[in-house]
């Protein structure tokens, strides 16, 4: 569970070294000397295209991938982990440690070319710009109508309790902070974010840390579907699984779209190794066609697909739900209508 | 440096170096405006997003709670991409934010902000602190929100502003560099056109100049008007003068001379007529010295300021060698003119007095009965007046040290003549862009002498 | 030929006065503008010789107020130089101008000039026995024949004409006849009188030789 210790965190950084959580590991070994040390959040399936490109691109460089939770990565940076490149889907604390000195400044041509909202004080820089959708099983679909809106798919829950009584999935937001951040980001923005909660929560949702397992769910029909879920990660699952049991819904209403960014640590030394792998993710993010990559370029949340809402957005305003009082407060209530039973 | 030599370009450098001043000063004000506007804003910024977090405080079961809103941070971000910091404080006890913020050098009183400047996570930041009194158990306990932000949007935004502002004072600089140049032309055409009037004039043109000028130039004027005035007057002094003492030293000569001749009827020894001949050859002697010396120095005079009026040379060869006709005949000399028509720009004046000098040598040194031959023919750019006569040629010596003065030619035997007559032809020839040229003509008797003038 | 000579100058107008009536010639002297005025008044002029500056007023002036009204020809006597003067003389309307000191021979010659340029006057004729000179026009007539002079015979037979019967010595002939400023030898008098002789055969006009003393001109009476 993320706890920050705003307060104490160079405290911290002083006196301890944390042991890492590692959920997977990887080493492209290169030509030289260079070993470029980079700590994500991103899967191996999902990213190891991006590595091998890179590698293709500068096959000197040795890559040593880690990849752990955005929760873990956070504190491994503050704490002073010595990591050359920090890849997260946690925009929200991605932008944190860039505001509290924990990032070294980078620029260059293709982060110049960035637009201003996929960049932060040529610290953070977004490459992918991923919406949160909802998956459902196709299965346990039939014979009912799909709802497009919140209000359809809180109308369909209720309608349809026994259905789905079990068999609905989301982050369970005190675990995941992705799922915390798309979360807090809805409760702001509409207030159909609380009903649903509320309904939700009498259905005995299933709760996860992570998408891939709630996909896996929805495959194979344990959930009938499940909510806030990664649409990167969905689409490529999707792309693997021909069945056909799942279908990829986009609210209608109102959808989050995450940027994923980079940011180099302050206790990097594979600087300009780090500032490549920038480069080419940040030239991939401006690519105009999506392409064979995993995931999507930064203009797949461009006026074409939800002209009504841009991506989060980079800037202070992410803090305010980083603070321990607001998280604690959101989780209460957050908790008050998960936990009806 | 300013050129001391043209008032204009010192009156340019003068308005242009005022407006370089103006331009600097007026970039330097914008910019500290623009600074102060933009921490002045930044302050706002602040101070309400402080007071937006302080208005969400509360007391609830004895404990302070309270949100921060999201616009409360979201409109930090307007200004820029700033760091943002922040701190609740409730007495000495850390409610949230970042504890190691700098210290507050003392608390706001409650309902205002107190501004402060620090350092933090090496950058200068800028703080909004408010506070508030929230009853927490049984006293009120005074709550102090802190928002802290770095200072790169206001420096972003001031140094545009300055960049703009520069910008600005430059094109202001170079228009009024421009309209500069014009005024000091503007200032100054009265002098120019002044200036021009003048130039305009002929030699002997001393009127009065008589134009409005700026009252600025009336003096100038006013000296300009009265040294033309002396000017003037001094001319015709010493023109005067000049006609006084010939009068005064020529007339007695006529007397002597006329004298001498009827003197030479009524003596009939051989050796008292030799002496009175010997007086009359002296008397014309020092008389055409001093008539030459005076030719030159007019001709001298005048050919430094040249008037220049159109002049047909065959009309000045006939009127020249029909006023010395009868000295020809004197001697049964025929004059022959071959002529056509052939235009120069001159001083009739000179020219008369050039050929007047040739024609009379040509005269004097030709034996009774012969013939000089006036000829003008053109040659390209040039139109040639040659003066061909029968007499003894040039001698042997260096025909161009003939043209010097008081040098005369060596078989000139004993022909009163002073040596001036070709100096001043030389001289007068030159100042119209001409030239003299000399020959003996080549198996005969005589000289060939050739006025070249330039045509017009 | 009657003159006006105007000049202030008393030596130099004696002797310009004296030299003329030698020449058979009428002069009237005036000393000032004012003297002129009156002479021309109360006589006609064949010829005005007149000086520019004068006591009461410029020669000039005075010549560019009367040229409207006055006919006869004007020679204008001038101190000055020639640049500075000439034109000036000459735009003032007078028809020659001889600059001061000037040589008797070339004064005349100018006069002959002028009166010849300017015609209509009295004639001059000289009778010389049965023949006629006119020494303006350079011609000798006798009967229906006419005989033209060239210039040095002209004024040659003129100083004769002038002193008929009177011997002239060819000292006194050579300085009638050239001007001083070329040395000219008593042979050259010779030669002129020789060339005047063969000119003027058959009209009756002799040049005789008076042995060691000079030439005299003989007419045939008529």
């Amino acid at each position: 569970m993320y706890h920050a210790g705003l307060a104490i965190i160079l405290t911290l950084w002083a006196t301890m070294a944390h042991a890492l959580t590692i959920e997977d590991h990887r080493l492209y070994p290169g030509t030289g000397d260079v070993t470029l040390r980079i700590l994500s959040t991103a899967d191996l399936e999902v990213f190891e295209p991006y590595l091998l490109a890179f590698q293709a691109e500068q096959p000197a460089v040795t890559i040593d991938y880690s990849v752990v939770s955005s929760a873990e990565l956070h504190r491994a940076i503050t704490d002073g982990a010595s990591f050359d490149l920090a890849l997260s889907s946690a925009m929200d604390l991605q932008f944190r440690l860039a505001n509290d000195g924990f990032a070294q400044s980078y620029r260059s041509d293709d982060t110049q070319a960035l637009p201003d909202w996929a960049r932060w004080r040529d610290l953070v820089f977004a490459f992918t710009a991923e919406p949160a959708v909802v998956v459902l099983s196709t299965d346990r679909f039939e014979g009912l109508e799909i709802p497009t809106t919140r209000q359809e798919l809180i109308t369909l829950l209720r309608e349809n309790a026994a259905d789905f009584a079990g068999a609905v999935g989301t982050y369970d937001v005190r675990e995941s902070g992705l799922g915390y951040l798309f979360a807090t980001q809805e409760s702001r923005s509409t207030d159909a974010f609380w009903r649903l909660s509320e309904v939700m929560g009498r259905l005995d949702p299933q709760l996860y840390c992570c998408s891939g397992q709630m996909i896996d769910d929805v495959t194979e029909g344990r959930l009938a579907l499940a909510y806030n879920v990664l649409g990167s990660y969905a689409a490529e699952r999707m792309a693997r699984d021909s069945g056909g049991r799942v279908q990829i819904l986009r609210m209608q209403d109102f959808a989050n779209v995450m940027l994923r960014t980079a940011i180099i640590p302050k206790t990097a030394t594979e600087r300009e190794a780090a500032g490549a792998l920038i480069d080419m993710l940040a030239r991939l993010g401006l690519r105009e066609d999506a392409g064979q990559w995993p995931l999507p370029p930064l203009n797949s949340a461009g006026p074409g697909e939800a002209p009504e809402y841009g991506p989060i957005r980079l800037g202070p305003a992410l803090m305010v739900y980083l603070d321990p009082l607001n998280r604690r407060t959101f989780l209460t209530e957050w908790e008050d209508a998960m936990e009806q039973r | 440096m300013i050129g001391t030599g043209s008032i204009g370009r010192r009156l340019t450098f003068l308005l242009a170096g005022v407006a370089a001043l103006l331009s600097v000063l007026s970039w330097w004000m914008v910019t500290g405006l623009a600074r102060e506007a933009a921490e002045r804003t930044q302050d706002n910024v602040l101070a309400a997003s402080a007071t937006a977090i302080a208005e969400t405080l509360r007391s609830e079961q004895g404990e302070v709670r309270l949100e921060l809103p999201y616009s409360a941070f979201a409109m930090l971000g307007a200004i820029g991409e700033d760091r943002v910091f922040y701190r609740v404080m409730a007495g000495d006890e850390l409610l949230t934010g970042y504890a190691d913020l700098p210290a507050l050098s003392d608390p706001p009183p409650p309902g205002q902000v107190r501004f402060d400047t620090g350092t933090y996570s090496g950058e200068t930041i800028r703080m909004a602190s408010v506070s508030r009194l929230v009853l927490a158990g049984a006293q009120p306990l005074p709550v102090t929100v802190t928002m802290a932000q770095t200072g790169n949007g206001v420096s972003t935004i001031s140094a545009e502003l300055s960049r703009l502002a520069a910008v600005m004072a430059v094109a202001f600089f170079g228009v009024a560099v421009i309209l500069s140049f014009f005024a000091a032309r503007a200032s100054l055409r009265p002098l120019n056109e002044i200036a021009a009037a003048v130039s305009r004039r002929g030699p002997s043109d001393l009127r009065p100049l008589k134009r409005d000028a700026p009252a600025e130039l009336a003096p100038l004027m006013t000296s300009l008007n009265r040294l033309m005035e002396r000017l003037g007057q001094s001319i015709r002094r010493s023109e005067d003068f000049i006609a006084e003492a010939a009068h005064r030293v020529r007339t007695p000569l006529a007397v002597v001379r006329t004298q001498a001749e009827i003197a030479l009827r009524s003596v009939e020894d051989e050796a008292e007529k030799r002496r009175l001949r010997g007086i009359i050859r002296a008397v014309d002697e020092s008389s055409r010295s001093a008539g030459q010396l005076l030719d030159h120095a007019t001709v001298t005079y005048r050919a430094d300021d040249l008037t220049r009026a159109p002049v047909d040379l065959a009309t000045l060869v006939e009127q020249t060698s029909a006023a010395l006709e009868p000295t020809a005949a004197m001697k049964d000399i025929t004059l022959t003119r071959n002529t056509m028509p052939a235009q120069i720009m001159g001083d009739p004046v000179l020219l008369d007095n050039a050929l007047r000098n040739v024609l009379d040598n040509a005269i004097k040194y030709s034996p009774e009965d012969t013939e000089v031959v006036l000829a003008i023919t053109t040659e390209g750019r040039e139109v040639r007046i040659t003066v061909t006569d029968e007499g003894p040629g040039l001698g042997d010596g260096p025909v161009r040290a003939l043209t010097e003065r008081f040098r005369r030619g060596s078989n000139t035997g004993d022909i009163v003549g002073s040596g001036l007559g070709l100096t001043i032809v030389e001289d007068v020839l030159s100042a119209h862009g001409g030239r003299l040229e000399l020959h003996t003509r080549e198996g005969e008797r005589g000289a060939c002498i050739t006025l070249v003038l330039p045509l017009s | 030929m009657r003159y006006l000579l105007v000049e202030d100058n008393v030596e130099l107008a004696d002797a310009v006065v004296s030299r003329l009536v030698l020449d058979g010639h009428a002069v009237d002297h005036a000393a000032c503008l004012a003297d002129a005025e009156d002479c021309l008044a109360s006589a006609k002029y064949d010829l005005i010789l007149l000086d520019v500056m004068l006591p009461d007023g410029d020669g000039r002036e005075f010549l560019a107020r009367s040229r409207a009204h006055l006919e006869t020809p004007v020679i204008v006597l001038t101190a000055r130089s020639h640049v500075s003067d000439r034109v000036g003389a000459l735009d003032q309307g007078a028809d020659d101008y001889i600059t001061k000191p000037f040589d008797f021979s070339e004064l005349e010659a100018r006069c002959r000039a002028v009166l010849r340029r300017r015609g209509g006057v009295a004639r001059n004729d000289i009778a010389l026995g049965q023949a006629v000179f006119d020494p303006l026009a350079g011609t000798l007539r006798h009967g229906s024949q006419t005989i033209d002079l060239r210039n040095r015979e002209i004024r040659l037979l003129e100083v004769f004409a002038r002193h008929q019967g009177q011997i002239l010595s060819k000292s006194h002939l050579m300085d009638r006849m050239f001007s001083y400023d070329a040395e000219v030898t008593e042979n050259a008098i010779e030669v002129y009188v020789g060339r005047l002789r063969r000119r003027i055969e058959g009209s009756g006009v002799r040049i005789e030789t008076v042995r060691g003393l000079g030439y005299r001109m003989e007419t045939s009476q008529p």
